[in-house]
């Protein structure tokens, strides 16, 4: 297990160390010079000078290189151009709204995905397992930025049950919960889907394993048999698509961040390219490539300490 | 090439129609089969069709019509500039469904070179590139287009960009997997030692065998490439104003949720129809041809 | 005194072919505190037996006529609910693979408490039930095993674990589908003498599947021969293997590697195989492999007793 968790992490310093060579050679390459881009038109030939050195866009590229990398492993990101705020914090202040919005999406995801995959594999070949297959697909398929836009429409603004825009009164966790509904619901649609279908396709094989058999042959209850014999081994690879899954709920969220009006680091990512406010991007972006691969990691590590057999091999 | 050669080549390509179409057929069978083909070829028509089913100029921007709700003449309404909705969403299908061709098929086929290179290449580059691949996937896909953006502005070449990285680690894995493989394998060690050199190996004995599968998954791919475009055209960061775009028309509308909400579904509507179309297609093409498939995604 | 009572009994399975009869007139009995082997090739229907007695069919199998004869109830004929109070409490099963046949996420002890899940015991006194348990099958620090997990014991160990559940109720029958097939040598007769020590011990009857004739002959008191679903011999195991009746008890007495006496290059088998059940051929079923079959063995067999209780269903039977 030691073994096996030192790898996963080295392979994930690697993959973050190349993430950073890559988001720098991007900036490298943005055409124009980013001094001028930074302080608009208006700005003297002296002004830029002045933050050209400040920036250290003076210096060899790879002294700039070592610097932004030694940097980033340190924590600081850089400054922000105008307010001169340091990155890390200002993405710090949103990352907590962002992480919510994830957490609500997983929420739905398991909450809805796990009893429907396992009542489709329960009932395997019943009409319920056909329409929750065919809704799994469909929830799959349609982009989180639709699901985004239409449950507004509907719940927020036809029917007006729930709040359309922002993250609700600081401090009032009922009503940031409310907020959270609709934005989070949009998140985690679409794994609601690739859950249920995993669960479903991972309990028809623990269904048909020695130990069920057993177990059925003990005359243990199919409740039991359902949820303590067989569910708790089909949702273990639940754990690492979930590890996927937040990856590509960090993009979602960006999407029903600006739907919704909330803060969070897709937003702040997002206003950042329209204000051309680059070291705000690169540092928001590092920072949730830093956070998809630690959650991968930590996926992977966490299957490993659940499933007994794992744990046992390494 | 003999005549005997050309001779099983023309059977072995008439047998191939065959299945295709039995194949076809099998797809249509199905009940989610039929309705993906029935959703797909609305969308494939009316993007085709454009310019013959859509009644209004896209772009002509006519201040009477503003805010019009759907109607006989406007079936889907009109936007804030007066513009036929219907129209804009006929047109907006060009884009989605050319984009999506155009992109897919520069993702395989860098795909496909890069993935030959990883298995047949020598070890450190088979190592370097899945590296590479691995930490392209370590970003989460909006961000990674959100970067790019700022490095070529918002267009369609971003959009096509963020569609190859996405795409391509997948493709190339595939590929280099196969690839190791049949390395091994007899028929290839076989060809090898009869001389055969290294590109005739790659493109009789490797490629043919992994295409079929690899197909599969890039139609199965192309509702997200679809939702990818739709998605960076909604932010502003794809197709550029009046050009019609459903990601920009769901903008649009999302604008004027509020007043006008036949815009937003206008919008929405096409992106959920075409995606949900493709998908169980692909779903069912993937389930008829290839069941080991199963669980890729 | 007989605990189970099997007359009759015809399951078959819907398949795409056609109906495949995997059981026919099957009959035989398992009298109080007695061991009743069942011995036959792959595929001869063993497994089916225990899962129409279990009620554990496959979804397309049905019985199709006999009837199950236990504690004065017929089997066939209770319903979902009732088959499942009788197992694990009146009829329980050890099975062949013991890496398989324990939940692999489950401790010892929460599984050994499940099985419990009718009693109304408190939970320590139930802990303390199974740790006696596997005491008794001779697992060292059974307190202390109980918070382990499967995969920490060996194969041996397991199957212990296995035999302890199966006796936690004290069942009137205990079916062991080839539970030493899995194990070596020296495990096995451990294995076996255990298996007996607690039948003696708890007074239940064993219904033990095996295609170990070596084995059988050791443990059990009668034995039923089936062939291609149908029982074509049964009786007490001395009477039956030392004056087998049919031609086939015969040959998988000879085929036994156990009677092989000097060094041959190869076990002798039986040439053929086992027929299609979906299109059974009339008449004798193992007839087409037989080497002294004749015209007579066309016609359907006459079951003919040769002993007591030594029942053949072979026309020649008795006639040499």
């Amino acid at each position: 297990m030691l073994n096996y968790t030192i790898k996963r992490l080295a392979l994930a310093v690697v993959i973050v160390s190349v993430a950073m060579f890559l988001l720098f050679s991007m900036i490298y390459l943005i055409p124009g010079d980013p001094a001028a881009v930074a302080l608009g038109p208006r700005a003297t030939e002296a002004m830029r000078e002045a933050l050209r050195i400040k920036m250290g866009l003076d210096q060899p590229v790879w002294v700039q290189f070592w610097n932004f990398f030694a940097n980033a492993w340190t924590g600081d990101l850089g400054r922000e151009v105008l307010s001169e705020r340091p990155v890390s914090h200002v993405v710090m202040e949103q990352l907590p709204f962002t992480l919510a919005l994830i957490a609500g999406g997983i929420t739905w995801s398991v909450a809805l995905g796990i009893p429907l995959g396992c009542w489709a594999a329960v009932k395997r070949g019943s009409w319920a397992d056909r329409v929750v297959g065919v809704l799994s697909v469909a929830v799959i398929a349609v982009p989180s930025f639709v699901v985004a836009i239409y449950a507004l429409l509907i719940f927020a603004v036809t029917l007006r049950w729930l709040p359309a825009i922002g993250a609700g009164e600081p401090g009032s966790a009922g009503d940031q919960l409310i907020h959270l509904i609709l934005p989070s619901l949009a998140v985690g649609l679409g794994w609601v889907g690739y859950i249920a279908r995993m669960v479903r396709a991972s309990m028809l094989e623990v269904l048909e394993a020695q130990h069920i058999r057993t177990a059925r042959a003990f005359g243990l209850p199919d409740r039991m048999i359902t949820y303590q014999y067989a569910l708790t081994i089909a949702i273990l690879p639940t754990i690492t698509l979930l590890g996927v899954g937040i990856g590509q709920m960090l993009s979602s969220a960006v999407f029903a961040e600006i739907v919704f009006a909330r803060p969070g680091v897709g937003k702040l990512v997002y206003d950042a390219i329209l204000t051309r406010n680059y070291p705000l991007v690169t540092g928001a972006v590092l920072v949730t490539t830093v956070l998809f691969v630690l959650i991968n990691l930590v996926a992977d590590l966490l299957i490993g300490a659940l499933d007994p057999r794992v744990r046992s091999r390494f | 090439m003999s005549a005997a050669d050309s001779d099983t080549l023309h059977s072995a390509t008439a047998a191939g129609h065959l299945r295709i179409l039995r194949a076809a057929r099998r797809v249509a069978s199905e009940p989610l089969g039929a309705l993906g083909i029935a959703l797909v070829a609305l969308m494939v028509g009316g993007a085709v069709l454009a310019d013959w089913l859509a009644a209004y100029e896209p772009n002509r921007i006519s201040p009477r019509d503003r805010f019009l709700g759907p109607s006989w003449s406007h079936l889907l309404g009109t936007d804030q500039l007066g513009r036929d909705l219907f129209s804009r969403v006929l047109h907006g299908g060009r884009i989605a469904l050319s984009v999506a061709l155009f992109s897919t098929a520069t993702s395989l086929l860098i795909g496909v070179a890069l993935g030959l290179i990883a298995g047949y290449g020598p070890r450190w580059l088979d190592n370097l590139l899945l590296l590479l691949f691995d930490s392209v996937k370590s970003f989460p896909t909006v961000m990674l287009a959100l970067a790019l953006v700022t490095l070529f502005g918002p267009s369609l070449t971003a959009v096509v960009v963020v569609v190859v990285l996405v795409n391509v680690p997948g493709y190339a894995r595939i590929i280099r997997t196969q690839t190791l493989s049949l390395k091994e394998s007899e028929f290839v060690i076989a060809a090898q030692s009869m001389g055969a050199g290294m590109g005739r190996i790659l493109r009789v004995h490797i490629l043919p065998n992994v295409l079929g599968p690899l197909l599969i998954l890039a139609s199965m791919d192309i509702p997200v490439v679809i939702a990818i475009e739709a998605g960076m055209s909604f932010l502003g960061l794809g197709v550029r104003p009046p050009t019609p775009s459903w990601g920009s028309i769901l903008n649009d509308g999302f604008t004027a949720i509020r007043d006008t909400p036949w815009i937003a579904i206008a919008g929405g509507l096409p992106i959920i129809l075409t995606t949900l179309g493709f998908t169980f297609l692909g779903e069912t093409m993937r389930d008829v041809f290839d069941p080991r498939l199963k669980g890729r995604r | 005194m007989t605990v189970l009572a099997v007359s009759g009994l015809n399951v078959s399975f819907a398949t795409e072919g056609g109906d495949l009869h995997a059981l026919r007139d099957v009959s035989f009995v398992v009298p109080e505190k007695r061991v009743v082997g069942v011995v036959g090739e792959s595929g001869c229907g063993k497994s089916t037996l225990i899962n129409a007695i279990l009620g554990l069919l496959a979804d397309n199998g049905r019985v199709s006529g006999g009837r199950i004869g236990f504690e004065g109830q017929d089997l066939t004929k209770l319903g979902a609910r009732q088959m499942r109070n009788l197992r694990g409490l009146r009829i329980s099963t050890v099975f062949q693979d013991p890496m398989g046949a324990l939940n692999p996420v489950l401790s010892v002890g929460r599984q050994m408490r499940n099985i419990q899940y009718r009693s109304d015991l408190a939970r320590s006194e139930k802990d303390a039930r199974s740790a006696d348990l596997l005491a008794r099958v001779r697992i060292p620090d059974p307190e202390e095993a109980l918070a382990r997990y499967p995969h920490e014991f060996s194969g041996g160990m397991k199957q212990r674990i296995a035999i302890a559940m199966a006796l936690m109720m004290e069942p009137a029958l205990l079916i062991a589908d080839e539970p030493t097939t899995a194990l070596d040598a020296t495990l096995e007769v451990a294995t076996i003498e255990l298996l007996k020590n607690l039948q003696e011990q708890i007074g239940c009857s064993v219904l033990f599947i095996s295609h170990h004739l070596g084995v059988v002959a050791e443990l059990c008191d009668d034995v039923v021969v089936m062939y291609a679903g149908e029982v074509v011999e049964r009786g007490a195991v001395r009477e039956v293997f030392r004056r087998p009746g049919h031609p086939y008890t015969a040959r998988l007495l000879e085929c036994d590697p156990a009677r092989q006496s000097g060094r041959t290059r190869s076990l002798p088998t039986i040439p053929g195989e086992i027929p299609d059940l979906r299109h059974r051929p009339p008449g004798c079923i193992f007839a087409p492999r037989c080497t002294s079959s004749t015209d007579d063995c066309r016609k359907a067999p006459p079951e003919r007793t040769l002993g007591a209780g030594h029942i053949v269903r072979c026309v020649h039977a008795g006639a040499a």
